[in-house]
């Protein structure tokens, strides 16, 4: 990437600056409207509760101060870098999300990276023999995986894989209290990884096998592949270096935007497979109603798919030539 | 469907190694289960995760399954409730019931290698009072705790206290280090999160969302034990997920509902698992429907009559709890069986009597067969009480009366229930405590009536007889004469149904049949487990 789409860069942050902060505001008054409070659910949970420890527990999480004051308070603290202290873990909101990111992270990237691979060779395929048994036969499972609820899949994953033929363990991140390192950690995460990054995987591979196929078949019908073909280059050649190349642009649009999406964790995968991402994170604080979390969440997430939204632009940028960036 | 694969698959193969090996060993085996094996990893299942690990003020469900394998308490109760000592040995009650004594064991030191000593004991009941959700009411007579010497705690009470003996076990009263709490505010000390204890096993880590690592104590007061040399805990969230970690051996063991009860079935047919119903006399549930008296129709007792002859109380146990537990006749849980009494008036399932009592109450059906209508919240816990729900809508659109179900998340129910009052009648399940005047009284007490509090009196129920009942059961010493209280309690009450009692719960643990002695005491494997040990 050369140097001179930095300060392209640099300015398209700045620019997306208010949008942050607009999320930031309006999130936290949505959040806010859910009845009920921290308090509430940690009462619950206890299975009794006084109306003194209640207050108690009220003023240590600062739920008993004005709205307008908790909302001071929060951006104040962000301008500090401080997104605040978890009422449901007891620990600061930094720690939990920071914990969790990079399960999230590596999710995430072996699912999209592995759906990326198979589905593009996958559309390449059905390309090729547009309108044939295989392209038929592809089309079919692509909608069978894009129409399962993600749910369904990773249950079904763990009926054959785990319960049925014992290869794989059904949920987890690593073995407990593993003693090893370098190969033979790798070799022990990937164990449990397979299975959710297949699951997750599964939905998109459907989307980019379509899209690369739609792509290709369009980019076929240009006036440079005919003239290619007339210079006599060999099919193959044709097929990747021209055909594939371009046909790849709104695949990587796409992939970009589920990137950043994914981001925010894959909330049904993770917990199904016990995976502790900021997915299941999410979810558990949205029903401790632990706001300082959700907010965090979301704040990291709205920066992020800004960030790669960028890097996408770029990216085309780089693919394509004509492309201009402003 | 998955194709079955031409091949034995690992359950029977492990089924048929196992015959094949204990066939040969049948001697040693038999020797073996008299004398617990040393060693091995526990895989203990839970789910939530929990919020703590200390429930000196946070005791939710998960919390206190884990504290008492790190945090003992004074007693352990066994399975027929009498007396197991743990961090005290004995105890002396005065005549008047105003002064208790306990004698502390000896030589117990904390993880952290500093003795334990009455100064601790002391500490941590003054701080259950003041933090502890139930505590408050526990130790609400409590004046103060004298320390003659290390070995001695002598209670002095304003009033007497005679359930105050029934809730001393670590899970419901944990007793923790002074040196560690005093001084910080207890709800909010790290140590919650990584806790110092007397137990069996210590903290080691806690890596959030995934898993907890204890380990064994090496210089436990109970020479040779605990037998394991470690517990691993995991969560996880999703309930069928749970139930195939058990059928592929990932996890050993899990209680109090670990998995639904449409699943039991299925595991209960697999060879390596053991389904166990008793630990749970501790603290038993009920499931029951309460009313809202501030309701124009609930208020009238033939309307909440009539709801008790149109609901049949056996459908709810055989369908939505699968026939376990038993048909409830009361606020007092037949496994609290020194309270418990069955000789109380039961409304029996009769619809035609249930439409006769709403005539009478002047609730005639319109042209669309429709008397009133109200709406029905359930508690969002499990799945249990939204398939009541659904029951009960049907039970009663049978007489006449239209219920709309309302769904929602734990914090909206509390505010609406609790805060709001903006219910017209729910179903719920509630623990009964270790003993009736911390657990039923609080739903019963006309001065539990507490708006904003969750689990108080939400009915609003107000009976000065009952009252009277419940504050002279509060101070009585005599055994017997307490007992007659609540059997006086449950009689009146069972005629008023403010609250219509419908289940008497029975949860169950579910253990590989590896795993012996877990659930030895009334609180199973809520227990520190220093003596369960794994054969291979």
């Amino acid at each position: 990437m050369s140097l001179r789409l930095l300060p392209v860069f640099v300015r398209a942050l700045v620019r997306s600056l208010p949008t942050v902060a607009i999320i930031v505001v309006f999130n936290f008054f949505l959040l806010n409207m859910a009845p009920g409070d921290a308090a509430d659910v940690l009462a619950a949970e206890s299975g009794a509760a006084t109306a003194e420890t209640m207050a108690a527990t009220r003023a240590r999480l600062g739920l008993d101060l004005p709205l307008l004051d908790q909302f001071l308070n929060y951006v104040t603290g962000l301008l500090h870098l401080d997104l605040g202290f978890s009422a449901k873990f007891g620990v600061p909101v930094l720690e939990v999300i920071l914990d969790r990111l990079p399960n999230t992270l590596l999710l995430m990237v072996t699912a999209l990276v592995f759906a990326l691979l198979v589905g593009i060779i996958a559309g390449f395929l059905m390309a090729l023999r547009a309108g044939s048994i295989l392209d038929r036969a592809i089309s079919v499972v692509a909608l069978f995986f894009y129409s399962v609820p993600s749910f369904w899949g990773a249950l079904m994953l763990i009926v054959i894989f785990s319960v049925q033929l014992g290869w794989l363990p059904s949920s987890g991140y690593q073995t407990i209290g593993f003693e090893g390192s370098g190969l033979e950690l790798a070799l022990d995460m990937a164990r449990y990884l397979a299975l959710p990054a297949l699951s997750l995987s599964l939905f998109f591979i459907a989307i980019y096998a379509r899209l690369t196929r739609a792509s290709m078949l369009e980019v076929y019908g240009q006036d440079y592949v005919r003239t290619a073909v007339a210079k006599g280059l060999p099919p193959s050649r044709i097929a990747l270096r021209h055909v594939l190349r371009n046909a790849l642009v709104p695949v990587t649009t796409v992939a970009g935007i589920h990137f950043g999406i994914l981001l925010g964790g894959a909330i049904v995968t993770e917990t199904v497979f016990a995976w502790p991402g900021l997915g299941s994170l999410a979810f558990q604080a949205v029903f401790a109603r632990d706001f300082a979390v959700l907010l965090g969440i979301l704040l990291l997430s709205s920066v992020l798919v800004i960030v790669i939204n960028i890097a996408t632009d770029l990216l085309h940028a780089w693919l394509d030539p004509r492309v201009e960036v402003s | 469907m998955v194709l079955s694969m031409p091949r034995l698959s690992r359950r029977a193969f492990g089924a048929f190694s196992a015959a094949a090996g204990s066939a040969l060993l049948l001697p040693r085996s038999l020797r073996a289960q008299e004398e617990p094996v040393r060693g091995g990893t526990l895989r203990f299942l839970v789910d939530p995760e929990p919020t703590g690990l200390v429930p000196l003020s946070d005791t939710t469900g998960a919390n206190v399954m884990l504290s008492c394998k790190i945090t003992e308490g004074l007693y352990g109760y066994g399975l027929d409730f009498s007396l197991r000592p743990q961090l005290a040995l004995s105890h002396t009650v005065t005549p008047d019931g105003k002064e208790l004594t306990f004698k502390l064991r000896e030589g117990v030191k904390w993880h952290d290698g500093q003795p334990f000593t009455s100064a601790d004991v002391a500490f941590s009941l003054m701080t259950l009072k003041a933090n502890h959700p139930r505590g408050r009411a526990t130790y609400a007579n409590l004046e103060e705790v004298q320390t003659p010497d290390e070995h001695t705690v002598v209670l002095k009470m304003k009033a007497p206290a005679p359930y105050l003996l029934n809730a001393l076990a670590g899970q419901e009263s944990p007793i923790v280090p002074k040196h560690i709490y005093d001084g910080s505010d207890v709800t909010t000390n790290p140590h919650n999160h990584a806790p110092i204890g007397t137990g069996p096993f210590k903290f080691k880590e806690w890596q959030r969302g995934s898993h907890m690592i204890f380990e064994r104590n090496e210089d436990y007061w109970d020479e040779g034990k605990p037998y394991l040399d470690r517990i691993i805990v995991r969560f996880i969230p999703d309930a069928a997920a749970r139930s195939i970690a058990f059928e592929t051996g990932e996890v050993d063991v899990g209680g109090d509902y670990p998995i639904p009860y449409s699943d039991l079935e299925r595991l209960s047919q697999v060879p390596t698992l053991g389904i166990e119903t008793r630990g749970y006399g501790y603290g038993p549930n009920i499931s029951a429907i309460e009313f809202n008296l501030d309701n124009p129709y609930f208020a009238k007792p033939e309307v909440r009559q009539a709801v008790a002859h149109a609901v049949n109380k056996e459908i709810l146990l055989q369908n939505v709890y699968y026939g376990f537990g038993e048909v409830a006749t009361g606020p007092i849980h037949q496994a609290h069986s020194q309270f418990y009494t069955g000789d109380v008036h039961q409304y029996a399932f009769d619809p035609e009597r249930a439409n006769q009592l709403l005539d009478q109450a002047g609730l005639p059906r319109n042209e669309d067969g429709i008397r009133f209508a109200v709406s029905h919240d359930p508690l969002p816990i499990g799945n249990q009480h939204i398939q009541s729900g659904e029951y009960i809508r049907q039970a009663l659109a049978q007489v006449g009366i239209q219920v709309t179900l309302r769904n929602q998340d734990m914090a909206t129910y509390i505010k609406r229930v609790y805060a709001d009052r903006d219910f017209d009648f729910v179903n719920n399940t509630m623990t009964n405590s270790p003993d009736p005047t911390l657990g039923v009284q609080r739903f019963y007490w006309s001065k539990n009536f507490k708006p904003g509090v969750p689990f108080s009196n939400g009915s609003h129920y107000e009976n000065a007889e009952v009252d009277r009942l419940l504050e002279a059961a509060q101070v009585e010493q005599d055994p017997a004469k307490r007992v007659q209280l609540f059997h006086d309690f449950q009689k009146i009450v069972a005629v008023d149904i403010p609250t219509l009692n419908t289940i008497a719960i029975q949860t169950f643990t579910i253990h590989s049949v590896n795993l012996k002695n877990h659930t030895l005491t009334a609180d199973g494997i809520h227990a520190n487990l220093a003596e369960a040990y794994l054969v291979s």
